[in-house]
């Protein structure tokens, strides 16, 4: 079977996101980025189900020149191509923009499965997958926990309130994997020397067939007006412990009337 | 005229959600609320939504709606928005409510505001409030388009406020297309819940990764029984398996607000933050006085937490004894 990842790749976690006031989007240039630990889920997930039934495992991603190290990253965990859009023309995507661009490059592609993390670990906005589904005709098999297929049946636990759903469809299907799911490989040394001959193909939004107005800001419908501080919560009392720590919040709860 | 404004209405384990009629008063404060009903519901549902707010109701007790994920009901609500064109299309942020979002963003090529805490509107424009990033920027959104307009509300961002009146009832027919099937839930499995319900509680303990290990819940539980409370966690420590998905209080996970939270070995990623940055008073106890968990802490207490807390819990024994 074939499959492809939808694999985003954030600023690093060790980088404090900003808000470019100018542009109201995240700071992305000049950035250390790295795969999602979400999208490295998902990756995992396709990973293992190629093991068992052979077939190869194509990564797309959207983003700029930085998201590079994420995708190398990605190959080196054993993915056998990637495909990069990269295209100034991008910047300012929303959601709906994201997943047309995103969609459109997978079209591209055979595929009996998309896989892509419920939600982002920058962004959490969680419909990406829904839209992406939606746009490529497929069952949106959103938060698995766990993923089974037999033959062309798909078969999911998918999250809910109370516990979990047993979900099938017929592939070709999309599945959101929730966080979580699994543990994500460690490049080993082989993959990332093999990562280095593997293909990433790199496209614009018009090699997809995507016209100007679909894709950017030009094609985003979610339009930020201004970013803005909430209310500073008024600075609380940090203590450190030196044998009363216990104490001092007993007496704070005294003081609150809790006990 | 008042504008008007639909919200769907989510049945989880055969009842309305409390994010449903917080939804839905925001609705009728605003505008004209009518409420959308799909799939088996209770029978007191429809009255319930009138008391809250739903001047109408578009309803349709078919279980395909139940038995085959959002797909049916995608189709119903985008067919029932080109009818009557409604200026809002409010869902809540829970599973169903983003994948309906997501897929109708698309079908009406709309676009959709997610992570919305408060909206304005006003001659057809929405603003829309985000607390962005972990609640770290309070962002406004609009979108453009002369359409209906997505938003997703996140729990808790609105009181359920009643105002009783009869909504009047249109039944809607469930689509017939086989498309809609494509998916199907075959069963439902539901995980044993432990301890009083962390939505309503008043008081929270809470354990992050700083915990160490599962068999720590145990110091937490102890704490939250003398509060009266009840135990939350953080994603890292759900996905690690220690507790289960239904104490996790996040982004993802569950939105609360009680008027103390205790955060025990929890740094403050975004991730938790958003769902307990509401919480009246907070006390943080972690090691790192780095931790961002301090920035919207009442009290913090850089420390160990396996000696603050024995010491708190011995103290609050003692205390109760006397």
């Amino acid at each position: 079977m074939n499959i492809v990842v939808c694999a985003k790749v954030i600023p690093a976690s060790s980088v404090t996101i900003e808000i470019d006031p100018n542009t109201k989007c995240m700071v992305r240039k000049g950035v250390a980025h790295e795969l999602d630990p979400a999208a490295a889920s998902a990756l995992e997930e396709g990973l293992r189900l190629v093991e068992k039934q052979g077939g190869e495992v194509t990564v797309v991603t959207m983003g700029i020149n930085e998201v590079t190290t994420g995708i190398r990253n990605a190959l080196a965990m054993g993915a056998n191509r990637a495909v990069h859009i990269l295209d100034d023309a991008l910047a300012g995507s929303d959601t709906l923009a994201t997943a047309r661009a995103l969609a459109a490059a997978i079209k591209k592609e055979s595929f009996d499965l998309v896989l892509c993390a419920a939600e982002s670990s920058d962004s959490y906005s969680g419909i990406v997958p829904g839209q992406l589904a939606q746009l490529l005709g497929i069952a949106p098999l959103t938060f698995a926990k766990e993923i089974t297929v037999e033959g062309k049946k798909i078969t999911i636990k998918r999250q809910s309130e109370s516990g979990y759903d047993v979900v099938e469809a017929e592939l070709p299907a999309l599945v959101a994997v929730a966080s979580g799911i699994n543990e994500p490989r460690y490049p080993q040394l082989k993959g990332i020397m093999a990562a280095k001959k593997k293909e990433i193909k790199q496209c614009k939004a018009a090699d997809l067939g995507l016209k100007p107005e679909q894709v950017g800001s030009a094609g985003a419908r979610e339009k930020v007006l201004s970013i803005g501080r909430p209310p500073v919560r008024q600075a609380g009392k940090i203590v450190t412990d030196e044998g009363e720590g216990g104490k001092q919040i007993a007496d704070f709860l005294v003081e609150l009337k809790v006990i | 005229m008042a504008e008007l404004i639909w919200v769907y209405a989510e049945v989880v384990e055969g009842k309305i959600t409390p994010t449903t009629l917080e939804i839905l008063s925001k609705a009728a404060e605003v505008g004209t609320a009518e409420a959308i009903l799909l799939g088996p519901a209770p029978d007191d549902a429809v009255k319930t939504l009138g008391d809250y707010g739903a001047g109408k109701i578009y309803r349709s007790p078919d279980p395909v709606f139940h038995d085959c994920l959002t797909l049916p009901a995608i189709k119903t609500i985008a067919g029932l928005i080109e009818k009557h064109h409604p200026e809002l299309m409010l869902f809540a942020s829970s599973y169903a409510g983003r994948d309906l979002a997501a897929a109708l963003s698309v079908v009406l090529d709309s676009g959709a505001i997610t992570d919305v805490g408060d909206f304005v509107l006003k001659d057809g424009r929405v603003e829309a409030s985000i607390p962005a990033l972990g609640g770290s920027y309070l962002n406004t959104t609009t979108l453009a388009g002369s359409g209906t307009k997505i938003l997703l509300v996140r729990p808790k961002s609105f009181e359920p406020k009643a105002r009783p009146q009869t909504a009047s009832v249109e039944d809607v027919e469930a689509p017939s297309d086989p498309s809609v099937r494509k998916a199907r839930v075959t069963d439902r499995v539901a995980v044993e819940q432990e301890g009083p319900d962390l939505e309503g509680a008043r008081v929270i303990v809470a354990g992050g990764r700083g915990l160490r290990e599962a068999e720590k819940f145990s110091l937490l539980r102890q704490l939250a029984d003398l509060l009266g409370g009840a135990v939350a966690a953080t994603r890292a420590v759900v996905d690690a398996g220690w507790v289960p998905y239904s104490l996790q209080v996040g982004q993802t996970g569950k939105t609360v607000k009680p008027d103390l939270y205790i955060a025990c070995g929890i740094s403050g990623a975004v991730q938790h933050l958003s769902g307990m940055k509401g919480s009246k008073t907070i006390i943080a106890i972690n090691k790192d006085p780095e931790a961002p968990i301090f920035q919207v802490a009442d009290l913090g207490v850089v420390g160990d937490v396996f000696k603050v807390v024995p010491q708190l819990i011995d103290d609050l024994k003692k205390r109760k004894g006397a």
